[in-house]
């Protein structure tokens, strides 16, 4: 392992210089969104100062160059969570399309009334709705598999769920609320041998982890550019090859076609398929940026940075007399989700915040993991590649003092 | 350390939040109304008891944060003996104070609410507060169903 510098890190990071409420800023909000190095930043003002035109489309050499430095962006995804195929890779807004995207191509085409498809109680609101509004289109019928009171999947019970009528498994890799990490290795293998597809929601993961998809074996993989120190805008979806070929296209465009007459439209192969219209070029451009970035630090070493980080925050917060952690998975990423005897998550949050401290107090897009442990919010810090235990101290100090405040 | 918060989190704030006044269910309202604000999962109940065109009790139940819970409390007990029109009245007011359209709202009119007044630097916050005078205009005009704040 190389030496991991976190202040050098944090140079590369202009937002972190920043002050807020006249102190200095500490970001503990990167489950919401993750900011952006230099480099990616500096991806995007290249690409509008020297290299900007619409895609797949001119001959001139502007829209060539934008062509190849947006394809070389599918490349860099490709490689990055090690697809077998650059097809494979759907440029989308976000992992909420992207899921939706599965649910309105796939859902459709492939499942039908009396179908079930199986999600779990720890998803985040894009791995739920977009599966009601399905079965409300087509009557199909969602099963949720249940959570115990650490916030970890009862794999049994997901287990009993899988029958002949699951047509699908949509399950998130790791949960934005606890920091839960699912054993998907095991959910997909338990769903394969019944020859059902999984999609994994890898929103919180990515960031988190190396992700091999063809080591994992799932069907569809979807993330957020925004949660990866990538520009907001950008989402992947990726999808095995034959299942994507078998999809018809989710929205019609412009880029998505072959020949058009009025009698009759070609579609393109893929994945353009499925990028109709002009797509958020530059920002995929810094989203390839991003990920030249964290493959130069290293997914491994970012890992071992946020397990330090997150233990260190964990034992400071369980010597907090009143402090709840919601979420002891005993496999967890960089989430604290906690709440305060008597305090209510936004009072914790406007206090911190007066503090430079920027956590995340809310449902967290969760409402049915608030509702399983009976709170209305909860109060989340969640770490990034950049933060220090420092930054863990000042927050720790910040709640010990606003716990006292309230008396 | 919270200098920067002594307008927002002014003592009264806190110790209505401790102690929330008319917090209870009423069993004989008969204006019953639910606010619900789907940003931070704040609801209250709102129970009133109107006869003859006066408010002669209101009560609430529910969680919230402490500007939410001080916001209810301390309007259930100014609101009390009050006529609806004069409700009404303090309504307008208040949410003008609170989202601060309107700096030369007369702070002395609204009485102890004023220490609600924190609230307009606090973008984030200001639903927190006109939550339970929302709910107060929907029971005034007698609508049955739950409001929200969005």
């Amino acid at each position: 392992m190389t030496h991991y510098s976190v202040a050098n890190i944090r140079a590369d990071f202009p937002i972190l210089a920043e002050t807020i409420r006249n102190k200095p800023l500490v970001y503990l909000d990167n489950a919401a969104s993750c900011q952006k190095p230099q480099a990616v930043i500096d991806s995007l003002v290249h690409t509008y100062s020297h290299e900007y035109a619409n895609i797949h489309r001119g001959v001139h050499t502007l829209s060539v160059k934008a062509t190849d430095r947006f394809e070389a962006a599918r490349e860099k995804v490709r490689g990055f969570i090690n697809a077998a195929s650059h097809k494979e890779i759907i440029f989308v807004r976000g992992a909420t399309e992207a899921i939706n995207l599965v649910a309105q191509s796939y859902g459709r085409s492939q499942l039908q009334a009396g179908d079930e498809i199986v999600i779990s109680a720890m998803e985040h609101h894009a791995n739920i709705v977009p599966w009601q509004m399905l079965c409300q289109q087509i009557g199909t019928v969602l099963k949720v598999a249940p959570i115990n009171q650490a916030g970890e999947l009862l794999l049994d019970d997901y287990l009993a769920l899988l029958s002949d009528k699951t047509k699908l498994v949509a399950i998130t890799h790791m949960s934005n609320a606890l920091g839960s990490i699912n054993p998907v290795e095991t959910i997909i293998a338990a769903a394969h041998a019944r020859n059902i597809p999984v999609l994994l929601d890898g929103a919180q993961a990515i960031p988190h982890m190396s992700v091999d998809v063809q080591a994992l074996d799932c069907d569809f993989y979807v993330f957020s550019g925004h949660k990866l120190y990538g520009p907001s805008g950008t989402g992947v979806l990726y999808g095995k090859q034959a299942l994507l070929e078998a999809m018809p296209p989710y929205q019609g465009g412009g880029d998505m076609i072959r020949q058009v007459t009025f009698a009759k439209t070609e579609y393109a192969g893929l994945p353009h398929k499925f990028e109709a219209g002009t797509p958020a070029i530059a920002e995929i451009i810094g989203l390839g940026a991003a990920i030249d970035y964290l493959n130069a630090i290293g997914m491994a070493n970012i890992a071992a940075h946020e397990a330090d980080l997150l233990a260190y925050a964990t034992e400071q917060a369980l010597a907090i007399q009143g402090l709840n952690i919601i979420g002891q998975a005993s496999h967890k990423g960089g989430i604290l989700s906690f709440t305060l005897d008597r305090i209510h998550p936004h009072d914790i949050g406007t206090m911190l915040d007066s503090l430079g401290i920027a956590i995340r107090a809310g449902h967290h897009c969760a409402m049915p993991v608030m509702d399983f442990y009976g709170v209305p919010a909860t109060a989340r810090a969640s770490f990034g590649l950049y933060n220090t235990r420092e930054e863990v101290d000042v927050l720790m100090q910040g709640i010990r003092s606003l716990i006292e405040v309230f008396g | 350390m919270f200098e920067d918060l002594r307008d927002l989190y002014q003592e009264v704030i806190f110790d209505h939040n401790r102690n929330p006044r008319n917090f209870r269910v009423m069993d004989d309202a008969n204006r019953q109304v639910e606010g619900f604000n789907p940003l931070c999962g704040d609801r209250l109940t709102l129970f009133l008891k109107i006869d003859d065109g006066t408010i002669t009790d209101a009560s609430f139940q529910g969680s919230g944060c402490a500007i939410s819970t001080a916001s209810v409390s301390l309007m259930t007990e100014i609101i009390k003996g009050k006529s609806e029109s004069e409700a009404d009245a303090l309504f307008t007011q208040f949410h003008e104070m609170a989202t601060g359209k309107d700096h030369e709202v007369q702070l002395e009119a609204l009485g102890k609410l004023a220490v609600l007044a924190g609230v307009r630097e606090y973008p984030a916050r200001v639903k927190c507060a006109t939550l339970a005078w929302h709910t107060l205009d929907a029971a005034l005009k007698n609508q049955q169903q739950s409001i929200s704040t969005e």
